[in-house]
C-alpha cells in the first residue's frame, strides 16, 4: 500500500467501493454477526428457546480433549496441503509458461480439475483409494503396501491431503500462470545476456516479481485449507477414522449443519475466525514485507 | 377487413371465456420436502402425482433439497424465516430434535383428528411406528422410508466352503465359525458391516432385549442416560476386535462404505439394511448369488430374539399453516397409507410397509415367493410385540452420538484400546452430549 | 526460456505430462466411468474406456437426470447464467473497490480494506441460516437476484487486483496526471487494459466458481425450474440405500464439465504473451 501517486478526489473513492461495501454489509456483516452472536445462547435448533449463556459454549469447547486434538490436526492438514498445492503448482506453472508446443493443452488439462462438480470430486477420490476396489489402493497393494483408511488413521489423513490439496493445485497453477505471463520478456533476456543461468535467473528476477502473486496464493489457501475443505473431508473419510481427519472446520460444520448445535458451532466459528484473521494478520504484517511490488 | 378483424376478435374472446369458465378453483398446494435422490426420487414423485390425480381439492409438491442433512437445515432456516414447506423428510436420527420443537411441530394424530381422517393407529405395524409414537400410543409422524438390518450373504461362496446355503448362521458363535470356513475356502475376510452404531449397538441391543439408553431408550424423558457399555456389549465388541486382527471380521468403513467388499466377493457375509436389497442385486449380477437371513444374536442371552428397530426417515408435519392445508396433509396421509400404495412402494424399493394390509396384500400378490428373502426384514421387526428396549431410540445429540460410536469403535478395532476402553469412553462421551440436548430442550 | 537446449525442452515437457498425468486423472477416471455400465463401475473401475459412451451420454441428455427434475440443457442454462452473473459483477464491483483502496486516500480506507476481507475470514455455510432469513425477508427467495448478490460480496477477487495494482509503476498514473487525465481515464485506458491477465485468470476462476454452486440455490430455490447442473449432480449421487449408478452420474458430470472447459479454452488467448503491454 506505498503508492507514491494518488488521486485526491474526495468523494470518488467511496462511490467506487460503495457497491461492495453495500452488498458486504447487508450480505456479509450483519448475517456473520447474528451468527456469531449465536455463540452466546442456548438454543433447541428451531429457535423456539433461546436462553443467554455467556462464554458456557466456550468453555465446553476448550473442556474438550477431542477439540484440542483437532487443532493438531489441522495445524497438520493446513500446511501440508497448502504447501503441496503451492509447490506442484508453481513448478507446473514455471514449465508451462516456457514450453511452446502444446501449450494450450497443458494449460487446458491442468485448469480443468478445477472444473470438477465438488460433490463428485470427493466420490472420486473414494473411488480411487477404496481398499476393495480403488486403483490407487491396488497399485499400492502390488507395492507391497496395505491400504486401510477406514482403519488407519495416518493413510486417512493423507488421503484428505492428497483430494484437498488436488483441487487447489489447479487455482494456483492458472494464477502463478497470470502472474508468470506479466514479467516483461525484456528483463529475463537481459539478465541472459549479462550472464545469468536459469536457476539465477529465477530466483533474482522471476520469483521476486512473483511474489505479489505467491502472497496472494499464500493467504488464499491458507485460508482454504481452513475453511472450504468440510466437502471434501465428509465425503471421504467424515472425520474419521477415530477422528484422525477432523479438523476444526469439519467439526464445526458437523456439530452446526448436521448436529444442529447452532451454539457450540457458533462459538467455533468464533475461534476459528480469530484463528485465521490472526494468521491474516500475522501474513500481511511479516510476509508482505518481502513481497516486491 | 374490419369485418374479419371483427369476428377474430370475437373468437378470441370467445375462446377466453371458454378458458376461464372451463378452469376450477385452484386446488389448495402443500409442499413436501424430501431428500429422496436418484431412483428413490422418481419414486416420490410417482406418490405425488398418484395422489394429484386422484383427485382434484389438492395437490401435493414434491421438492428435493439435498440430503437428509441440507433437508432439514433448510427445513429449519426456512422455520425461522417464515417461509417453511408442510411437510418434511426428517431422518430417524432426527427425531428427538422434532419432538422437542413442540413450537414448529404438528404431531399427526392430532392433524388427522382435527381434519376428520379416518386413523386407525392399530393398523400400523407396532414396530415401524413404535419410533415415532408416545409412551402412550399417540403418532407423531408418518413412517415413510423404514429400514432394519439384516443379513447377506454369498451362496456360491458357502457351496465352496462346505457350508449349506439354505442353513445361514443364526448365532454369533455361529458366525464366527462360517467365517473361519469361508476364509479357509480362500475368501479374505468372513463378514463386514455397514453403519455400524446403528447395526453392532443400537439393533444389538434391542434384538437381544437389553437396553441401549436409560428411561426406555430416551423415550421415559430428557434425563436418560447411555447404557451400552454393559458386559454382553464389551463381549461382542471384544469378539470383533479380536475376528478383524485375522479378518474373519473386517470393518470397511462407516456408512455404507464397505458394500464393495460384499458385491466384489471379498467378504462373504453382510450386515447390511434390508433396503439395500436392489443395491446388491445390481451389484452381484453375473457374480454369485445370495441369500438373506435375520441378525444373529448370542444364544445365551434370555429372551433372544426379540425385535429389530428401523432406520429410515419419516414424514414431520410443521406447525404455522392453514387449516384448509392440514386438510390437504392429512388427505394425503390417507392416500399414503393405503395398503395399495404401501404395497406398491414396499416392492418397488425394498423399504417396509408400515401397515399389516400392505403386509398381507404383497404375501397375496406372490411377491416374497418370486422374490426369497424379502420378508425376512418384515418378519424381524414382527418377531416380537416391542418392549421398551426395542421400541426405537428418542435420543437427542443422536447425529453427534453416533460419530462417538463410530469414532470409538474404529479405536476398538484398530486395535488402539480394549474393547471394555472404548465403550465406557463412548458412553460418557454420549452422555455429555445427552445432557446438552437437555439444557438446551427444557 | 532464452537458450535453446533440447535437453531442457524434454525435461520440461517431462515434468509437465507428469503432472497432467497426476492432476488430471481423476478426470480421465470420470471419462472413463461414464463409458461403462452401472455394474463395471461398481467394482474396480477399468483404465480403459467401455463400450457405453453412446448409450450413457443419449440416456442422460434424452429422459435427463430422472427423478422429474428439469431437463438437462435447462439446467445448463441456469447455471450458465449464474456464472456469467457473478464471474461479470465480482469482477466489477471488486475491480472499482482494488482501485479506490490503492489509488486514492480517504479516511476509514484501511478499515474499508478489511472489512471487504473479513468476508474471507467466515465461509458461506456458517453465516447460511441468518443470510436466508434475510434474503427471504427481502422477498428475494426464488429469484435470480437472490441467487447471485449474495455471493458476489467475496474479497478474493478485490485481495487479487489490490496485488497487481500495486505492481503497477508509478509513472505510469503520474504521466497519466501530467496529461491532465482523471482517475476515470486512468483507469479505463491505462490500468483496465494491464489487468488483462489477472481478469481472465479470475473469470476462469469465478465462472466454475458460480457453476459450481449448489448449497445456495439448494436452499434458497424451491422451484425445480430454476436448479442448476451441479445440483442435478449432487441429487444423482446416491447416498443411503439408493442403487448407484456411477456410470450415469460420471456422464453427467463430464457434461457439467464441457462448459468450464470451453471458458477455460477460450480465455487461453488472454494469456499469450506479447499480447500485454510492451515496455512498462
Amino acid at each position: 500500500m506505498h503508492k507514491r501517486v494518488v488521486f485526491r478526489h474526495r468523494l470518488l473513492p467511496y462511490l467506487l467501493i460503495a457497491p461492495q461495501l453495500v452488498i458486504t454489509l447487508v450480505f456479509f456483516v450483519w448475517p456473520a454477526g447474528q451468527a456469531l452472536f449465536q455463540s452466546v445462547l442456548l438454543q433447541d435448533a428451531f429457535g423456539l428457546t433461546t436462553r443467554f449463556v455467556g462464554t458456557e459454549n466456550f468453555q465446553r469447547l476448550f473442556a474438550d480433549a477431542t477439540y484440542l486434538h483437532s487443532f493438531r490436526v489441522t495445524a497438520v492438514f493446513a500446511a501440508a496441503t497448502a504447501g503441496l498445492a503451492i509447490a506442484a503448482a508453481l513448478l507446473l506453472a514455471v514449465m508451462a509458461d516456457e514450453v511452446i508446443k502444446g501449450a494450450a493443452g497443458y494449460k487446458t488439462f491442468l485448469v480443468a480439475p478445477y472444473a470438477v462438480a465438488p460433490a463428485v470430486a470427493g466420490v472420486l477420490w473414494l473411488f480411487l483409494f477404496n481398499p476393495t476396489v480403488g486403483i490407487l489402493a491396488y497399485l499400492l497393494r502390488g507395492a507391497g503396501y496395505t491400504w486401510n483408511h477406514y482403519l488407519n488413521g495416518g493413510q486417512a489423513l493423507f488421503m484428505v491431503i492428497i483430494a484437498a490439496a488436488w483441487k487447489q493445485i489447479s487455482y494456483n497453477f492458472l494464477f502463478f500462470l497470470a502472474g508468470l505471463q506479466a514479467i516483461p520478456r525484456a528483463m529475463i533476456e537481459a539478465a541472459a545476456i549479462d550472464g545469468a543461468g536459469a536457476g539465477q535467473r529465477f530466483w533474482r528476477i522471476v520469483f521476486p516479481l512473483l511474489s505479489p502473486t505467491t502472497f496472494f496464493l499464500v493467504v488464499v489457501n491458507v485460508v482454504y485449507t481452513f475453511f472450504d475443505t468440510f466437502g471434501i473431508i465428509h465425503a471421504v473419510t467424515a472425520g474419521g477414522p477415530a477422528k484422525a481427519t477432523e479438523t476444526l472446520v469439519y467439526k464445526l460444520f458437523n456439530d452446526g449443519f448436521i448436529g444442529l448445535d447452532f451454539g457450540g458451532s457458533a462459538a467455533q466459528s468464533v475461534v476459528l475466525m480469530a484463528i485465521v484473521i490472526g494468521l491474516t494478520v500475522v501474513q500481511f504484517r511479516y510476509l508482505e514485507r518481502r513481497v516486491h511490488y | 377487413m374490419t369485418m374479419h378483424r371483427m369476428l377474430l376478435l370475437g373468437a378470441l374472446l370467445g375462446a377466453l371465456l371458454v378458458l376461464g369458465t372451463t378452469g376450477t378453483e385452484a386446488a389448495t398446494e402443500i409442499q413436501w420436502w424430501h431428500a429422496m435422490d436418484g431412483a428413490l426420487g422418481e419414486w416420490v414423485n410417482d406418490i405425488a402425482a398418484g395422489f394429484n390425480k386422484s383427485q382434484t381439492e389438492y395437490r401435493v409438491n414434491a421438492i428435493y433439497k439435498g440430503t437428509y442433512a441440507q433437508t432439514m437445515t433448510g427445513a429449519i432456516a426456512a422455520f425461522r424465516a417464515k417461509q417453511h414447506p408442510h411437510i418434511v423428510q426428517v431422518f430417524e436420527v432426527g427425531t428427538a430434535t422434532m419432538m422437542a420443537a413442540k413450537g414448529a411441530v404438528k404431531p399427526v394424530y392430532e392433524l388427522m383428528a382435527e381434519a376428520g381422517e379416518k386413523f386407525d393407529p392399530n393398523a400400523y405395524l407396532a414396530a415401524v411406528t413404535g419410533y415415532y409414537t408416545t409412551a402412550d400410543g399417540k403418532m407423531l409422524s408418518m413412517p415413510f422410508n423404514s429400514s432394519t438390518p439384516v443379513l447377506y450373504y454369498n451362496k456360491d461362496a458357502f457351496k465352496k466352503a462346505g457350508l449349506d446355503p439354505a442353513k445361514p448362521p443364526r448365532t454369533w458363535p455361529e458366525m464366527g465359525e462360517y467365517g473361519k470356513k469361508l476364509q479357509a475356502a480362500g475368501y479374505p475376510c468372513g463378514f463386514s458391516t455397514q453403519w455400524q452404531q446403528w447395526i453392532l449397538l443400537e439393533n444389538y441391543s434391542a434384538w437381544h432385549n437389553v437396553p441401549f439408553a436409560t428411561k426406555a431408550n430416551g423415550f421415559g424423558g430428557l434425563e436418560t442416560e447411555l447404557a451400552f457399555n454393559s458386559p454382553l456389549h464389551v463381549r461382542l465388541v471384544e469378539t470383533l476386535a479380536e475376528w478383524q486382527k485375522a479378518k474373519t471380521f473386517d470393518y470397511g468403513g462407516r456408512r455404507g462404505d464397505a458394500n464393495p467388499k460384499f458385491n466384489n466377493g471379498e467378504c462373504a457375509m453382510f450386515l447390511a439394511s434390508s433396503a439395500a436389497y436392489a443395491g446388491f442385486v445390481q451389484g452381484t449380477k453375473g457374480k454369485f448369488e445370495f441369500g438373506i437371513t435375520m441378525m444373529p444374536y448370542r444364544p445365551d442371552v434370555q429372551g433372544v430374539p426379540q425385535n429389530s428397530i428401523i432406520g429410515g426417515a419419516t414424514l414431520w408435519v410443521l406447525a404455522g399453516h392453514k387449516p384448509a392445508e392440514y386438510k390437504a396433509v392429512a388427505r394425503f396421509f390417507t392416500y399414503l397409507s393405503s395398503a395399495e400404495v404401501q404395497a406398491a412402494s414396499h416392492q418397488r424399493t425394498g423399504y417396509l410397509p408400515i401397515t399389516l394390509a400392505a403386509y398381507e396384500l404383497t404375501k397375496r400378490q406372490g411377491f416374497y415367493e418370486k422374490n426369497p428373502g424379502t420378508d425376512i426384514a418384515i418378519r424381524q421387526i414382527n418377531n416380537k410385540p416391542p418392549t421398551d428396549n426395542s421400541k426405537g431410540l428418542r435420543l437427542g445429540n443422536l447425529v453427534q452420538i453416533r460419530d462417538v460410536m463410530d469414532e470409538e469403535l474404529e479405536a476398538a478395532w484398530a486395535g488402539k484400546k480394549t474393547a471394555k476402553d472404548a465403550l465406557e469412553t463412548a458412553v460418557k462421551r454420549g452422555n455429555e452430549l445427552l445432557r446438552q440436548f437437555e439444557r438446551a430442550n427444557r | 526460456m532464452v537458450e535453446r537446449r533440447p535437453a531442457w525442452t524434454a525435461t520440461k515437457h517431462g515434468v509437465l505430462a507428469l503432472g497432467v498425468l497426476v492432476v488430471a486423472f481423476p478426470v480421465y477416471m470420470t471419462l472413463v466411468a461414464s463409458t461403462h455400465t452401472a455394474q463395471t463401475v461398481m467394482g474396480r473401475l477399468p483404465l480403459w474406456f467401455g463400450a457405453q459412451l453412446v448409450d450413457n451420454y443419449a440416456h442422460v441428455l434424452r429422459v435427463g437426470m430422472g427423478s422429474g427434475s428439469a431437463p438437462i440443457g435447462r439446467m445448463m442454462l441456469n447455471s450458465l447464467v449464474m456464472a456469467i452473473a457473478i464471474a461479470v459483477g465480482k469482477i466489477a464491483i471488486c475491480i472499482l473497490s482494488a482501485f479506490a483502496i490503492v489509488y486514492f486516500r480517504f479516511p476509514l480506507r484501511m478499515t474499508c480494506f478489511w472489512t471487504i476481507f473479513l468476508t474471507l475470514m467466515l465461509p458461506v455455510e456458517v453465516r447460511i441460516m441468518p443470510t436466508f432469513k434475510i434474503v427471504a425477508d427481502l422477498g428475494l427467495l426464488n429469484s435470480f437476484l437472490g441467487l447471485t448478490i449474495p455471493l458476489i460480496a467475496s474479497a478474493t477477487a478485490t485481495f487479487l487486483f489490490r496485488q497487481f495494482f500495486l505492481t503497477v509503476p508509478d509513472e505510469l498514473a503520474e504521466a497519466a496526471r501530467i496529461d491532465g487525465a482523471g482517475p476515470l481515464r486512468f483507469f479505463g485506458y491505462i490500468l483496465l487494459p494491464l489487468s488483462r491477465t489477472s481478469i481472465a485468470a479470475l473469470f476462469v476462476i469465478l465462472f466454475i466458481f458460480g457453476w459450481n454452486q449448489y448449497l445456495w440455490p439448494l436452499l434458497t430455490t424451491t422451484d425445480e425450474g430454476m436448479y442448476t447442473i451441479v445440483m442435478g449432480i449432487q441429487r444423482m449421487v446416491p447416498t443411503g440405500d439408493a442403487i448407484p449408478e456411477w456410470n450415469r452420474v460420471m456422464a453427467v458430470v463430464v457434461l457439467a464439465m464441457l462448459p468450464p472447459v470451453a471458458v477455460v479454452v477460450l480465455m487461453q488467448r488472454w494469456f499469450i504473451k506479447g499480447l500485454i503491454e510492451p515496455e512498462k
